[in-house]
């Protein structure tokens, strides 16, 4: 029998996915915040979830270790979308992606024409995408996490990050300058697989469907 | 670094698989050659202007270039090999009627094509110039099916798609080539969320249009929905039957459709095609109508063809059982016994593998395959375990 393997992150996605999933009678049998299984079981026995680090996704569903997969754009954008099919903006785990740095740093004036700006984030091509816009020199440092961090010790004078409700900022006496996006998670998919396992993909993707754009 | 380390996505191919490949290569080619495909080999080297004929942007970025000491000029190694056969039919071949063309060579990409592809792919094809029907189209189809086949790979799918029909939506829309190439890219990747920002400032009915051949995917029932969902443009309808023929032309096959996807290379001009195993995340082979490269070498004709990497398809073909060494003595020394060359003679003219140790050297089984011994038993050489 064909099986059908979704690929998620822990957290907000899965969350936010869940109800998603039960529009198809789809119901996962644990929790992965509190089983510490990588692959989980659904009531059906031809769907099953992969919990997978969320910067991995799109590499799950492009090998085809998984058939779709759900992830955000901020991650696709990382991963440039190289042999997936990304039919669907789910509308879920919503945030953006954002320019910020110290408060009282003046940043209309260190991104003046000219001007060259310190920059650390996750998320390399998206940043340098974005200030290449502008018309911004900048030298792009790659951090994994906690970049909030870096402006604060020094490192840089802004970071490029996610912000959802702006909490960690104000905590760390940063302000947002700018957005570059807004963000929310899409559906991907693996193209053979929906050429191969078409009938058990389209009611799913069917599913999926009704609350994106 | 190390001296042994070869470049990123470039690898050696050790004997067993060297082995299969050259199976599989012999068979594929002997195949073609009995449905009257003549091979070529065109040249590893050519200046790139040659090179890039109609082949778009892609194939500009995977193409690696060097200078010509002798004349001062860039070549470029090829990164396919189509293009070369359609310059050799127009232009040295110089046929009237329909020319049939195969080859199986190298090709090499400063990029790979895919992820998980490798920058030097076999590619191994089939082309068909000078008819410019769709029953050239199904000769092709029929011919990738078939062959596949007959080396053991099932297909799980075939899917057709027709570039007529994107190009009467971006005519009729009045859409320059840059914007086509977005709107291309959105499709290709079935970027639903994309594509309905490009076509936001498109005027009806080609707006919904774009947005449907997303959908536009499945069986051959795809190509009615079409139909009645598509606007009636000359280009569409002529399109839709052509792919609803060969569809059923071709119905023992496990034909799809899929109208946003216009795999290949920027150089297709009709219906193309790409066949889809199950286990692999990507086509196995593409292919489809071109009819506009001959023109840049020359002469117009239309072709269809298609073609495949051997490396990958080697990799999902079902191995055939290994044929074992037989290991002979060295030297014939029983003068009295039938010869010894003569056994081992016999034997190599009936595919069989025979090594004779050299002199001090202690043959190790498992290195050389070796499951049996020609042994001199009661007066005669014998094969044994």
């Amino acid at each position: 029998m064909s099986v059908v393997t979704l690929a998620l992150s822990k957290g907000r996605i899965f969350a936010e996915t869940l109800p998603l999933l039960a529009r198809s009678g789809v119901v996962p049998a644990e929790d992965p915040e509190s089983s510490r299984k990588l692959v989980i079981g659904t009531n059906r026995a031809d769907i099953r979830l992969a919990i997978v680090r969320a910067t991995d996704t799109p590499t799950y569903v492009q090998h085809g270790a998984a058939d779709l997969g759900i992830a955000g754009k901020d991650v696709l954008l990382e991963h440039g979308g190289a042999g997936l099919y990304q039919p669907l903006d789910l509308g879920i785990a919503r945030c953006r992606l954002c320019v910020a740095v110290r408060a009282g740093f003046d940043y209309a004036r260190a991104t003046r024409p000219g001007a060259r700006l310190a920059v650390a984030t996750k998320y390399v091509a998206s940043a340098r995408e974005f200030f290449s816009g502008k018309g911004v020199h900048v030298d792009l440092i790659k951090l994994y996490g906690s970049m909030e961090l870096a402006p604060l010790l020094g490192l840089a004078d802004a970071i490029v990050d996610l912000v959802s409700s702006g909490g960690t900022l104000r905590a760390n006496h940063l302000v947002e300058v700018e957005e570059i996006m807004p963000i929310s998670a899409r559906l991907i998919v693996n193209p053979a697989s929906l050429k191969t396992k078409q009938a058990l993909l389209d009611p799913l993707i069917q599913a999926f469907r009704p609350l994106s754009a | 670094m190390p001296r042994w380390l070869l470049p990123e996505a470039i690898e050696d191919i050790l004997p067993d698989d060297a082995a299969a490949l050259e199976v599989l290569r012999g068979r594929l080619l002997e195949r073609f050659r009995t449905h009257g495909y003549q091979l070529v080999i065109p040249p590893l080297l050519e200046y790139v202007e040659s090179l890039f004929k109609g082949s778009g942007r892609d194939m500009d970025v995977r193409t690696l270039r060097l200078v010509d000491p002798i004349s001062g000029r860039m070549m470029g190694l090829r990164a396919d090999i189509t293009p070369q056969v359609a310059r050799i039919d127009a232009h040295l071949l110089n046929r009237v009627g329909v020319a049939r063309l195969c080859y199986c060579a190298s090709v090499a990409h400063a990029l790979p094509a895919d992820f998980n592809s490798t920058r030097e792919p076999i590619q191994l094809g089939a082309e068909l110039y000078g008819h410019a029907g769709i029953e050239a189209d199904q000769e092709i189809i029929a011919l990738l099916a078939e062959s596949l086949q007959a080396v053991g790979v099932a297909i799980a799918r075939i899917d057709l798609g027709h570039v007529g029909i994107f190009s009467a939506l971006t005519d009729a829309a009045r859409i320059g080539p840059e914007a086509s190439e977005d709107l291309f890219d959105a499709l290709q990747g079935k970027d639903g969320p994309t594509l309905r920002t490009l076509v936001r400032d498109i005027g009806e009915p080609c707006r919904s249009a774009f947005v449907t051949l997303l959908d536009c995917y499945g069986g051959p029932e795809v190509i009615d929905r079409a139909r009645a969902r598509l606007p009636e443009l000359p280009g569409i309808a002529a399109a839709l039957d052509d792919l609803g023929r060969i569809a059923s032309a071709l119905a023992d096959h496990a034909m799809g459709i899929d109208l946003a996807d216009l795999r290949g290379y920027h150089y297709h001009t009709g219906v193309v095609f790409a066949a889809y195993v199950t286990g692999l995340a990507q086509a196995i082979a593409l292919g489809g109508r071109y009819d506009d490269i001959g023109r840049l070498f020359g002469r117009s004709r239309p072709a269809t063809g298609f073609s495949l990497d051997l490396r990958t398809l080697t990799r999902i073909v079902p191995a055939e059982p290994r044929r074992g060494t037989i290991v002979a003595p060295w030297k014939d020394e029983h003068a009295c016994a039938p010869s010894l060359d003569k056994v081992i003679e016999q034997l190599r003219a009936r595919g069989e593998i025979v090594i004779r140790p050299l002199p001090g050297e202690e043959i190790r089984a498992e290195e050389v395959g070796g499951d049996r011994r020609l042994v001199l038993r009661d007066g005669a050489w014998r094969v044994e375990p």
